[in-house]
């Protein structure tokens, strides 16, 4: 008999004032209990309708069905032939949005807590003492992925699967991508991400920290000096963007890339870290998007009152409702439809307030989205020691620069066809790096497709 | 791992290194810089490259010990690995068309001025090379500037090397006596990099800077080395590290190059209190 409970089981959190002054992971997981309890849940469906919702088309009521039976190295198995990294998928995929937003279950009452219950199987797997992996059989050809994100990862694993020599280049000194550098550990502690990335060099997956394609090599020294038979570019969208208002440059002003490197990838939030990190007393976010909230709650945890200022309602906050609703219960103030017009400055060049535009909602456009405008006359500054902006990234120009005959979208995007394809023999592209900012899961579905069409690429040379 | 093959103590604050880094070595050229990190707990700090082999695959730093982790990379000797060594990165000083250049160095900014200089000697332009320190027991890499200059100005605050006043009374005069130069170089702190430029634009002289902000990543990606060009923000790490001398807000780099003074000083005595204990 299915489990007809309208809602799904609670994940345990840790509690808000705890949580919001230590860097430790905020949602503890399913007990066995609840996970097979949650996965009775699922009705296993015939034509499977949340798998249409996701990215990578995990056979998700094939390892639900695994779960509710307790077998769960099964129900494992079954979710890595469809996704390289689990643990991490479990955690940081907008589900509500894919997967469980297709649930029939959601229909009346809340989806079946598809992503906790993956989570909960990557975890479990993890904590196993690592059983030895085969690595296949080389089939001779070589390849090469740049970036060790999501979408590189996923590239990477696939292609060891297959048999190939890969070798992923990283420019900074941890692999991981965003997963190191931008996503905190609260969210995603960075031993899952190392163990995932273990598990493809168990597979044979060689990683080069430390390189940086199109200054310490080419893709063209790659292809001809080195004997890489493909490349795949999972650069991502590192770029951040400013707001190109005045004060944007003075001492306490961050973008949230620039803040969150420093606590994730460099651990400033450490007692004695050798890397420093400023979140003043006052801080105020700029933005609100997941990377927003994100930066908001580093800073909160770093002991600054937070504020988050967003030029429209909370309606039409772009991140995640979850992320939102953990940010707002950890003491986090929202000032909607504000827009920030100047950050001003104390005598030394520091961050003294931030000047904000109030805002109002136009009607609804013809595309029914409505567009913030300004109130005129309607003024006033917030007091802060500490701006982070959180309006964006854009994929870094180093390889288009250094790569002949790469065609890219005027903004910056790689353009890449339905497989990965660039305008470039041999050289294929996927994740933020071809779509602009967007999420892990859909940048490991586009390292998945690349990794096909490579495959085939290079048995038909 | 990145071997240190050689260390050399310049002066009693500047150490030289070479390190075995042949991807680096393939690539380098004047002007662009390296990140390094000493441990696996170390903060990333740019370094310019003073020089390098790529026949040897070596790449050679020099760095002033200012603070805690170039104290501990000080601490590293010859055989020792660096945790991480990154590079090159930046752009490479433009040299084309250039017949007659003053390049201008202050204190270990000669360090990063020196491979210019070099270089523009070896393609034949005439090299006028100015370069200042604040005493005799500080000046680094004469001989090296000697070798490759058609003139050598050394000039010190106490006029115990070569002459007494700053790099601009030197430049000034060989301006003033004739000199015409189809640009100028200048390369050290950034209030002398300032003063420099304040002249040469008086003379019109095109002139470029060398810009060492803070940075993390150095490929563009945090946006900490951010500068004012012109009324346009840059980054230091993937527009530069060089740029026109006459559009650059000092007086914001200079602001901004202080933002972790008080981190900075704890650290550095930190570190400093480290090493006495174990010496």
């Amino acid at each position: 008999m299915p489990n007809m409970s309208l809602t799904k089981n609670e994940m345990p959190v840790q509690a808000p004032d705890v949580r919001n002054k230590n860097f430790t992971e905020v949602a503890l997981g399913y007990t066995e209990e609840q996970a097979i309890d949650e996965a009775k849940r699922c009705l296993n469906c015939k034509n499977k309708p949340c798998v249409t919702g996701c990215p990578v088309q995990i056979d998700i009521p094939s390892f639900i069905a695994q779960v509710a039976e307790g077998n769960f190295e099964e129900a494992y198995k079954i979710i890595t032939k469809s996704s390289s990294l689990p643990a991490v998928c479990g955690r940081v995929c907008p589900q509500e949005t894919q997967c469980e937003s297709k649930c029939v279950r959601g229909k009346k009452g809340e989806p079946v807590a598809i992503g906790r219950l993956e989570r909960y199987v990557a975890d479990r797997h993890n904590a196993q003492a690592a059983a030895a992996v085969e690595k296949p059989e080389s089939n001779g050809h070589k390849a090469a992925v740049i970036g060790s994100g999501p979408s590189g990862l996923a590239c990477a694993g696939n292609l060891a699967k297959k048999g190939y020599d890969v070798t992923v280049f990283e420019a900074l000194h941890v692999a991981g991508g965003v997963l190191s550098y931008g996503i905190p550990e609260f969210r995603l502690p960075k031993t899952i991400v190392q163990k995932e990335i273990e598990g493809l060099k168990a597979l044979g997956v060689k990683i080069e920290t430390n390189t940086v394609v199109g200054k310490t090599v080419s893709i063209d020294e790659l292809m001809k000096e080195e004997g890489f038979e493909t490349v795949f570019i999972g650069s991502g969208a590192g770029l951040p963007r400013f707001m190109r208002i005045p004060g944007e440059n003075l001492n306490g002003v961050y973008s949230a890339n620039e803040f969150l490197t420093r606590i994730n990838l460099m651990k400033a939030y450490k007692e004695n870290s050798s890397t420093p990190i400023n979140a003043g007393t006052k801080a105020v976010v700029v933005g609100g998007g997941n990377v927003a909230m994100d930066a908001a709650r580093c800073a909160k945890r770093l002991g600054a009152d937070v504020t988050v200022v967003y030029r429209r309602t909370e309606k039409e906050l772009p991140a995640r409702a979850e992320e939102v609703e953990h940010a707002m219960e950890e003491g986090i103030n929202f000032k909607f439809l504000t827009n920030p017009t100047e950050i001003t400055s104390t005598e030394n060049g520091w961050v003294k307030g931030i000047i904000c535009q109030q805002m109002e909602l136009s009607e609804p456009d013809a595309s029914g989205r409505a567009k913030p405008i300004p109130v005129e006359g309607a003024l006033f500054e917030i007091e802060a020691d500490c701006v982070i902006m959180s309006i964006g990234t854009s994929p870094n120009p180093l390889i288009k620069s250094t790569t002949a005959g790469l065609e890219t979208q005027k903004w910056g995007g790689i353009i890449a066809d339905e497989d990965g394809l660039t305008s470039r023999e041999g050289v294929y592209a996927g994740g933020d790096a071809v779509t602009g900012a967007a999420t892990v899961i859909l940048a490991m579905g586009a390292g998945k497709k690349a990794a096909a069409a490579m495959d085939e690429y290079m048995r038909n040379k | 791992m990145f071997e240190i093959l050689e260390k050399k103590s310049l002066n009693p604050t500047v150490t030289l290194m070479r390190i075995n880094a042949p991807r680096v070595a393939k690539k380098a050229e004047p002007g662009q810089f390296i990140i390094l990190r000493t441990d696996a707990e170390g903060e990333r700090i740019p370094l310019t490259i003073a020089d390098y082999s790529r026949e040897e695959g070596t790449v050679t730093i020099i760095f002033q010990i200012v603070g805690a982790t170039t104290e501990k990379l000080n601490m590293l000797n010859e055989g020792d690995c660096l945790h991480d060594f990154v590079g090159p990165l930046g752009k490479a000083t433009e040299t084309e068309g250039l017949k007659k250049v003053a390049v201008v160095g202050g204190g270990v900014g000669c360090a990063i001025a020196f491979p210019v200089a070099k270089k523009l000697h070896e393609l034949g332009v005439e090299v006028h090379s100015i370069v200042g320190f604040r005493n005799k027991d500080l000046v680094i890499l004469e001989d090296e500037f000697r070798a490759n200059s058609s003139k050598f100005v050394l000039m010190s605050d106490d006029g115990t090397a070569g002459e007494k006043g700053l790099v601009t009374d030197a430049l000034k005069k060989l301006i003033d006596s004739g000199e015409k130069y189809d640009r100028v170089i200048t390369i050290g702190p950034l209030i002398m990099m300032k003063f420099v430029c304040r002249l040469t634009k008086e003379y019109e002289i095109p002139t470029v800077a060398s810009m060492n902000p803070i940075m993390i990543d150095g490929t563009g990606m945090c946006g900490g080395c951010r500068l004012t060009v012109g009324g346009e923000t840059k980054f230091a790490c993937v527009d530069g590290p060089e740029f026109d001398g006459h559009l650059i807000d000092f007086d914001e780099a200079m602001a901004r190059g202080a933002s972790y003074k008080e981190f900075e000083r704890k650290a550095h005595e930190a570190a400093c209190n480290l090493f006495k204990e174990v010496k």
